[in-house]
């Protein structure tokens, strides 16, 4: 005991000094990953504009870094022959959402009535195999035939593909809530609907988020195809003219707009996922070994 | 019948919150001639107990023993009206069993918590669902905290406490309605030895306190004859009653650790494992397919 006291200052030393060299190494580790995501950028970028410059790869066909760079600043710049990016863009921007959310509402209340409904469920599910089975991007071209050039087809396109994602994602969110806890509710009382409300679909939430990041991604997909395919405004309709004008670096710099637009939208998901989920353990990963 | 009408009396002053109560004989069990046959996928039907009868009385402590997959369960799903009997009734307080019995708590084996509500809000999901106000299930959940031990937890989620403390957890949200029956299903079974101890020690305390009827279904023999009036012993598949024994040690029992190694309770552990080694020996050679 006594010698415990002694040494007291000592320890205490040891301790700072291992805490500073734990962070020395969490530092270290952080600036090497960096180092080789930057590097990893320069070759793939650099490598791209030095093939092409050097004229083994040709620009015509596959564009160019520089030239990308300068056909988004004519897009911001100059605008297009169908009105302002920004115009284009939000146009874009508003038939995904739109989309979206259409699909997975429908995807959300679809999922948890077949996963609470056996019945239902054995009813419809080899219908709902079936048309996931299809392929459903071709559906584009009937909702433009149909409904026309409007937003219309664009909404239906997305939402279409938002909701099997998100549709599969919910029915096995029910299908896997713990027995236990619906016993255990049912027991003290709860009806159906507080049997849903306090467990299922809390218990389901789970899988319905990580079903959204793919979820836009798609919902993007089936806005930029269905304008593709017939449009009078949007980033897809962007695209086809430039796909018709020989002009690769307007396709790749659409595709850069289209991507800051998605990681941003996968940010706002992270953190909807954060909030809602906050009672899970922390993941592992988080916890890094040191 | 006085000393149990005046703890029941008791039990009820504090917390008494409609959901369990009742009349002096609203905690009675009785199970007749009860028969659940189930139907398996392949359209076959298969008895998981058969002729089941047994009476427990107002504020008695039953425990339940039997080999593995013999229909223990099967038998508490009947009680708390979560399942229909095939043959047979189940009565509770006088009443048939039709539809989920009020004034019945349910605790398992996985504690059945909600991991995405805090600490609080897993305790006061009962009286929520009988409709009390927030608030005042607010301040009732946290005297029950109180009583478990748990004060200054209650925002926590359940990944964050230990095994210890979500069986606590799950002991308050079990009594916090004030049931008239406790359906316990192996509730202690997945704890390591020493915790187990403590939480036996803490269910007789809190269970004194209130007095509801328990069933408690387990596959612990000492841990049966340490808690229980009444031990209930159950044949291997298809399940039915071989024997009942009353355990009279006395009350309250004290340290579940300690009447281990009084005389009465090995006499009695002695006779009741007696009866159960056939059984428990009958069911190992069916699951491992030995000839019997």
């Amino acid at each position: 005991m006594t010698s415990l006291t002694h040494n007291a200052p000592l320890v205490h030393e040891q301790e700072a000094e291992l805490k500073s060299a734990a962070r020395r190494t969490v530092t270290r580790r952080r600036t090497w990953i960096w180092v080789g995501r930057i590097l990893l950028a320069v070759v793939v970028i650099g490598g791209w504009q030095w093939f092409t410059a050097v004229g083994w790869v040709d620009k015509f066909f596959f564009g160019q870094p520089t030239e990308v760079w300068n056909s988004l600043v004519t897009l911001f710049r100059d605008g297009t022959a169908f009105g302002s990016i920004w115009e284009n863009l939000w146009i874009t921007v508003q038939e995904a959402l739109l989309g979206f959310l259409l699909g997975t509402l429908t995807g959300v209340v679809l999922g948890i009535l077949l996963g609470s409904n056996r019945y239902l469920s054995e009813v419809v599910g080899p219908y709902i195999r079936i048309v996931n089975s299809i392929p459903r991007i071709v559906l584009g071209s009937i909702f433009i035939v149909a409904f026309g050039l409007g937003m219309g087809p664009k909404v239906l396109l997305a939402a279409v593909l938002v909701f099997f994602v998100v549709f599969f994602n919910a029915f096995q969110g029910v299908r896997e809530v713990d027995q236990n806890l619906i016993s255990n509710v049912r027991v003290l009382g709860a009806s159906p609907l507080q049997v849903a409300m306090h467990v299922t679909i809390p218990s389901a939430m789970t899988w319905i988020i990580a079903s959204l990041h793919t979820a836009f991604g798609f919902a993007i997909i089936g806005a930029l195809v269905a304008e593709v395919l017939g449009a009078q405004h949007g980033v897809g309709l962007i695209i086809s003219q430039a796909q018709g004008t020989f002009d690769p670096n307007t396709v790749f710099a659409c595709m850069v707009i289209i991507a800051v637009i998605t990681l941003g939208a996968e940010y706002l998901i992270s953190l909807l996922e954060h909030s809602l989920l906050k009672w899970r353990p922390p993941s592992r990963s988080e916890a890094q070994a040191i | 019948m006085t000393t149990v009408s005046d703890l029941h009396r008791r039990g009820h002053t504090p917390t008494d919150q409609g959901g369990g109560g009742g009349g002096e004989d609203a905690g009675r069990i009785e199970i007749h001639g009860l028969t659940k046959r189930y139907l398996t996928p392949k359209g076959e039907t298969f008895t998981a107990i058969r002729d089941v009868s047994l009476t427990v009385e107002p504020g008695q402590f039953c425990a339940i023993v039997g080999p593995t997959g013999c229909g223990k369960s099967t038998t508490l799903a009947q009680v708390s009206g979560l399942e229909r009997p095939s043959v047979g009734s189940v009565s509770v307080g006088g009443q048939t069993v039709d539809g989920i019995t009020n004034g019945v708590s349910y605790m398992f084996q996985a504690d059945a918590l909600f991991p995405w509500k805090t600490v609080l809000n897993n305790v006061l999901i009962g009286p929520v669902l009988l409709g009390t106000p927030k608030r005042e299930a607010t301040e009732l959940a946290m005297d029950w905290l109180r009583r478990v031990g748990l004060s200054g937890f209650e925002d926590r989620y359940p990944h964050q406490l230990s095994g210890g403390m979500r069986k606590r957890v799950a002991m308050a949200a079990a009594l916090i309605n004030n049931p008239r029956i406790l359906l316990m299903d192996e509730p202690f079974g997945a704890l390591d030895v020493q915790t187990k101890a403590i939480m036996q020690n803490e269910l007789l305390q809190l269970w004194e306190g209130l007095r509801p009827t328990v069933l408690f279904i387990t596959h612990d023999l000492d841990e049966a004859v340490a808690l229980a009036d009444k031990v209930v012993i159950m044949t291997s598949s298809p399940g039915a009653i071989k024997n009942v024994f009353d355990i009279d040690l006395p009350r309250p029992r004290g340290d579940v650790q300690q009447i281990r190694h009084e005389e009465r309770f090995l006499e009695l552990q002695g006779q009741i494992w007696a009866s159960l080694k056939d059984e428990v020996t009958r069911a190992y050679q069916q699951t491992a397919g030995v000839p019997a």
